[in-house]
Formats: C-alpha cells, sequence, structure tokens
C-alpha cells in the first residue's frame, strides 16, 4: 500500500486477470492411470539387461554403491574344435538379480558394463505390496529389454560417433616385436618434457604411410628426442585398432597409457603426451564404443 | 406455525446446511484446479469427481478422533459444534425466494448478524481448549479479526437497512431497485471485504495461517470434528455470499422471478461465492498489521461515508 490504493488496486486486479487467464486454457495434467505420460527420450525407468551380452565379469556388481546386483557364473569347458588344440573356458551366467529396493538408479552399473548388457528400460510401474518382491531375477530383467528404445538421432551439428571417426582413420600395422628389445633404455625418459608438442609438427605422416620396419624411421622432429625408446606393444593385440587424432582423449591419455607401458610411474610422469599414448589409446577406444548410444543398436535387434 | 410445519423447515434447513457448502467447496476444487493449470479430483463418483467431498467426508469419519492430553476435554469436544450452529442458525433465517424462508422474523437481518458473531467463540474454545500455542495464536488472531471486521460489517448493513426502511432481509428485498447497485456500491465493497474477514478467507485467513502457525484453532483437531470446523468455513461462504446477494443484489430480483426466483438468488450467490475462490487463488494473505489498519483505516471510514450517503439521500426522497 506503500505506493497508494490505487496501484495496490491494479495489482490486486493483475492477480485476478493472471488466474483468469490461466482458468482459460486446457489444463496440462496427463491423467495418468488412464494416460500413460509422454517421458523424455533416454528416460530412466528401470534396469534392463540383455543377457546375451552378460559375460558375467562383474563389474557391474562391483561398482554398483549400494551392492544390489547379484551374479553366480560358473565356467563350462568348450572342448577343442581342432585336433590337438586347446579346450576354451567360459562365463556361463547362473543368475543375474537386482534388488531394486536397494537400487537408486544411480546408472552406474549401465556405463560400467563393457559389453553392453545393461541399458536404461523407460518402464517405471514398478510398485511391489512387499518390498521382498522387489528383488526381480534375470527373466524379470531380460523382460524390461524388450522395452529398451532405439536410440536417439544425433544433432545435427554434432561430431561423428567414435567408431565412425575411428573406421575412417587408415589402420595402424602391428608394432614389430623387435622393439621391445630396446626397452632398457626407459630411464632416459625425463628428458620428455623438451619434446615439442604435438601440433608443432603437423606434417607427421600418418602411421600407415611409414614403414613398419624394425629400426624406427626418422620422423621430422626426430633428432630432438634421441633418446626416447621405442614403446613395447604387447604382442598378442594383433589386431590393427585405429588410433585417436583429436586431442579430446587427451585427458584419458595417462590412463589409457597405463597398461600399454610397464614402467608405468614414467608413464604418469608424462600427462600431456597424447602422441605417444597413442600408440597405446586402443583400449582408450573401447569404452567409449561401449558408452556411445549408436554403438548399442545391438540389444534392440537382439531382443 | 404447527409442529409439522416447524419439522419440515428445520430438515430443509439442515438439508441446505448439508448441501450448499458442498457445492462450494466442489467449486473450489474445480475452479482453483483450473486457475493453477490442473485438473482438481477427477475420480469420486465417476463424472469430474463430482463426489470428492463425500468421499473426504466418510474419510474424516473413519478418523481416528485424537484430543491432547492437555486439553480442556469438554470444552475441546464441544468447540466445532460452537462454530458450526451459528451458521445453520444464520442460514434459517436467510430467505432464497419470496416467502421461502427457514424462519420469518421481523429483524432477520439483525438476527443473522447476531448469530454470525458468535460463531467465532468456537474458534476461541477450541483455541484454548487445545493447549498448544499455534492454536492459542490463531484463535485471538481470529477474535480480533472478528472485532475489527464486525463494525464495518454492521454499519454497511445499517445503510441498506436505512434505504429500504426495514430490518427484514425479505423486506429489503422487496424494496431493493437495481439503481441501488450504484447507491450501496461503498456499502457493498466494505461489506464483500468485512465478510471474506469473518470467515477468514483469504486474503484474510490469518487465523488459520499455515505457514505461520499450523492451522490456527484446529491444528490439534482430527476426523469429524476437523471435519466441522472445514464445513463451518464453507458454511460461512455460503452464508455470507447468500446475505450479500440479499442485501446488494436484489435476491430473487429478475426475469420471471415469480416461478424463477429462488434459482436467481441462489446463481447469484454461486457467483459470489466463486468470486472469493478466485480470490483465494489469486491474492497472498495479508500481514496481520495490515489486516487491522485496513479495517481501522479504509473500511470504517468508507462505511460511515455510506451510511451519511444513505441517510440524505432517503431523507431528500421521502
Amino acid at each position: 500500500m506503500s505506493q497508494g490504493p490505487f496501484a495496490f488496486v491494479a495489482g490486486l486486479a493483475g492477480g485476478l486477470r493472471t488466474t483468469a487467464r490461466t482458468m482459460r486454457r486446457t489444463a496440462i495434467t496427463q491423467e495418468y492411470p488412464d494416460v500413460l505420460p509422454d517421458l523424455p527420450p533416454r528416460s530412466r525407468g528401470v534396469i534392463a539387461l540383455v543377457e546375451e551380452n552378460c559375460t558375467s565379469c562383474m563389474l557391474c556388481a562391483r561398482e554398483c554403491p549400494d551392492w544390489c546386483i547379484y551374479i553366480d557364473s560358473h565356467k563350462e569347458t568348450i572342448p577343442a574344435t581342432t585336433p590337438g588344440g586347446r579346450d576354451r573356458q567360459r562365463n556361463v551366467l547362473d543368475r543375474f538379480a537386482i534388488d531394486f529396493a536397494l537400487c537408486m538408479y544411480c546408472g552406474i552399473c549401465i556405463e560400467a558394463c563393457p559389453f553392453d548388457a545393461l541399458h536404461w528400460s523407460p518402464v517405471f510401474e514398478l510398485a511391489e505390496t512387499d518390498i521382498r518382491d522387489l528383488l526381480h531375477e534375470r527373466d524379470r530383467l531380460a523382460k524390461w529389454a524388450q522395452t529398451i528404445p532405439p536410440p536417439q538421432p544425433l544433432d545435427p551439428a554434432a561430431p561423428d560417433p567414435a567408431e565412425l571417426a575411428a573406421s575412417r582413420k587408415p589402420a595402424r600395422p602391428a608394432r614389430p616385436a623387435a622393439d621391445g628389445a630396446a626397452a632398457a633404455e626407459r630411464p632416459a625418459r625425463p628428458e620428455r618434457p623438451e619434446r615439442p608438442a604435438r601440433a608443432e609438427r603437423p606434417d607427421r605422416p600418418p602411421r600407415a604411410e611409414r614403414p613398419a620396419g624394425a629400426e624406427r624411421p626418422e620422423r621430422p622432429a626426430g633428432a630432438e628426442r634421441p633418446a626416447r625408446p621405442p614403446r613395447v606393444e604387447p604382442t598378442e593385440r594383433s589386431m590393427p585398432l585405429p588410433r585417436p587424432q583429436t586431442d579430446d582423449h587427451g585427458a584419458e591419455a595417462p590412463r589409457a597409457a597405463a597398461p600399454g607401458a610397464p614402467a608405468a610411474p614414467e608413464a604418469a610422469a608424462a600427462p600431456e603426451a597424447p602422441a605417444t599414448a597413442g600408440e597405446d589409446a586402443t583400449t582408450q577406444v573401447l569404452p567409449t564404443v561401449a558408452s556411445d548410444p549408436v554403438a548399442t543398436d545391438g540389444p534392440g535387434a537382439q531382443a | 406455525m404447527s409442529v409439522l410445519e416447524a419439522v419440515i423447515r428445520s430438515v430443509a434447513v439442515v438439508a441446505a446446511f448439508l448441501v450448499l457448502p458442498l457445492l462450494v467447496g466442489q467449486t473450489e476444487h474445480k475452479f482453483m484446479a483450473h486457475m493453477q493449470g490442473r485438473l482438481g479430483p477427477m475420480y469420486a463418483g465417476g463424472w469430474h469427481g463430482w463426489a470428492q467431498l463425500i468421499a473426504d467426508a466418510a474419510k474424516f469419519v473413519q478418523k481416528e478422533d485424537v484430543i491432547p492430553a492437555a486439553a480442556d476435554r469438554g470444552v475441546f469436544r464441544i468447540a466445532p459444534a460452537v462454530a458450526l450452529i451459528p451458521y445453520m442458525a444464520g442460514l434459517a433465517f436467510i430467505p432464497i425466494g419470496d416467502g421461502i424462508v427457514g424462519a420469518d422474523v421481523p429483524a432477520s437481518a439483525f438476527a443473522v448478524l447476531a448469530a454470525l458473531g458468535v460463531g467465532i467463540l468456537g474458534h476461541l474454545m477450541g483455541g484454548w481448549a487445545s493447549a498448544n500455542k499455534y492454536s492459542m495464536i490463531g484463535a485471538m488472531r481470529g477474535a480480533a479479526q472478528l472485532v475489527a471486521y464486525e463494525l464495518p460489517m454492521v454499519l454497511a448493513v445499517a445503510s441498506v437497512a436505512l434505504a429500504a426502511g426495514t430490518l427484514s432481509l425479505s423486506g429489503i428485498v422487496e424494496q431493493w431497485q437495481p439503481w441501488w447497485l450504484l447507491w450501496q456500491l461503498p456499502g457493498a465493497i466494505v461489506f464483500f471485504i468485512a465478510a471474506l474477514a469473518e470467515i477468514n478467507r483469504t486474503p484474510f485467513d490469518m487465523p488459520i495461517a499455515d505457514s505461520e502457525i499450523v492451522f490456527g484453532a484446529f491444528t490439534e483437531y482430527t476426523g469429524l470434528r476437523f471435519a466441522f470446523f472445514l464445513l463451518a468455513e464453507y458454511a460461512g461462504i455460503v452464508v455470507m455470499a447468500l446475505l450479500f446477494t440479499v442485501l446488494y443484489l436484489g435476491g430473487w430480483a429478475g426475469p420471471l422471478a415469480a416461478s424463477l426466483g429462488v434459482v436467481w438468488t441462489l446463481l447469484k450467490a454461486w457467483i459470489i461465492a466463486a468470486i472469493i475462490v478466485w480470490m483465494r487463488v489469486s491474492w497472498p494473505r495479508l500481514r496481520e498489521d495490515q489486516l487491522h489498519r485496513l479495517a481501522w483505516v479504509w473500511l470504517i471510514p468508507i462505511a460511515l461515508f455510506q451510511l451519511a450517503l444513505t441517510a440524505v439521500v432517503v431523507v431528500m426522497t421521502r
């Protein structure tokens, strides 16, 4: 009333006008039990299991913050298919259960699964009359897998999915095992900070054009770092996986470098070394593929 | 008046007392919901939740009747009845058609105002007997509010009675003419605001301000006794809307008044009740000091001005 009675009355009339205008509009209520709600894409209703993808690796159960995932499995021996071959073993899933009385729907298990066996399903009607009935076994979890929606299309200007970008790169030849002999020279590593940054050598040829000889060929910038030792490559990794060219994964580089380099402390001492880490980046492409929605159009087809 | 006639009239008044507040309550449910972009009750009874308030009553009946250990049990128990009965008595004196009235008394305007003033006693008794500070504060606020707003209300009614030359509500309706809408407009505004304050409706709901003092005098009440307090609130809306209709809007005056008189009265009263609901949805609550300032600084002078205006016009035209 400080601005006089007329402003006060005008304010009151404004309030009446607002509510009257709202009354003329249609109510936005969705009458839920009769009409199912319009759920947003990627709606997080319940966790579904694609059994075929599960390898009983237990990663989800170990990552679960409240330990609501139960996994039992046993190993089966697959006899050798060729004479003189070796018998193989594989995990067989016996039980996969999620206690939704404990689950807090954080989705960490879905992120953790390396084989896309767990997915968000938009189903949300989970009420039970007994809390013990909220422990759902694999058959129910697999039934929800039928409801996993296809992934959303990418935004118009979105970058290519990781698989596409990777597949366009030239294949990387297998590293010769002879490089491993030079691994003893590792202690020379501390000189690495003097190395020029990656952006300063754009003329570096793609790896496929380089000869895959036993000796490391001279690079344009090779003279500036004579002490750099050749890297050890695990010999059993025969598949030539692509390496990323962008620096987007630079933050992950030290982590990805660790498995490839036995002398992990030195690798960690050079965090801004995407070029070197890139040679081991096959390990870093895998999680990206696993968590990308485009890669997961499998479950719909498998289900 | 024979005994049979008295019984029939009483039953009719009680029936109206039980049905009309439910109609107002359902109106409030639906208006409030749509003004807030919702739908309101949609299930009870099938068609747009028409039986929601009956379902609510059934729920209240089933609830446990809790009386606080420190409460004054006897007073605590009869307080809802004391709050409820005056509105029923007031309803009996209000005519809704030509000759259609529960109890036709000569000074019915006076009788209605007297009965309505008693209702606050129920709030006071409940608030005091609950042995709860919020109940106490709520009851005291309600009493102070009633004292402040009874005066402008009585002055406004006195103006209408002066204009009509009678204290009978039926007589006022018979004397009423359309130009009174303009002549009695200040008094009508004062009466409407004071009526809102008397029945504790927003923006004058400080006695039950749920964000400050839980639920005022009703804080400790449960079950059917609480439902009686709520019924008293909606009965208050009915009584005040009917009274406003009869005093200021000409009651059953309208086209085909001889056969449709009751419909006109109820329709006008329903519109008034809807406006009361509309205000509840639109406006916030006044502060306690603003409430009293409004009564003493604005309403009482306006009511006195209306009384003087009425007196001058009456003297000049008769």
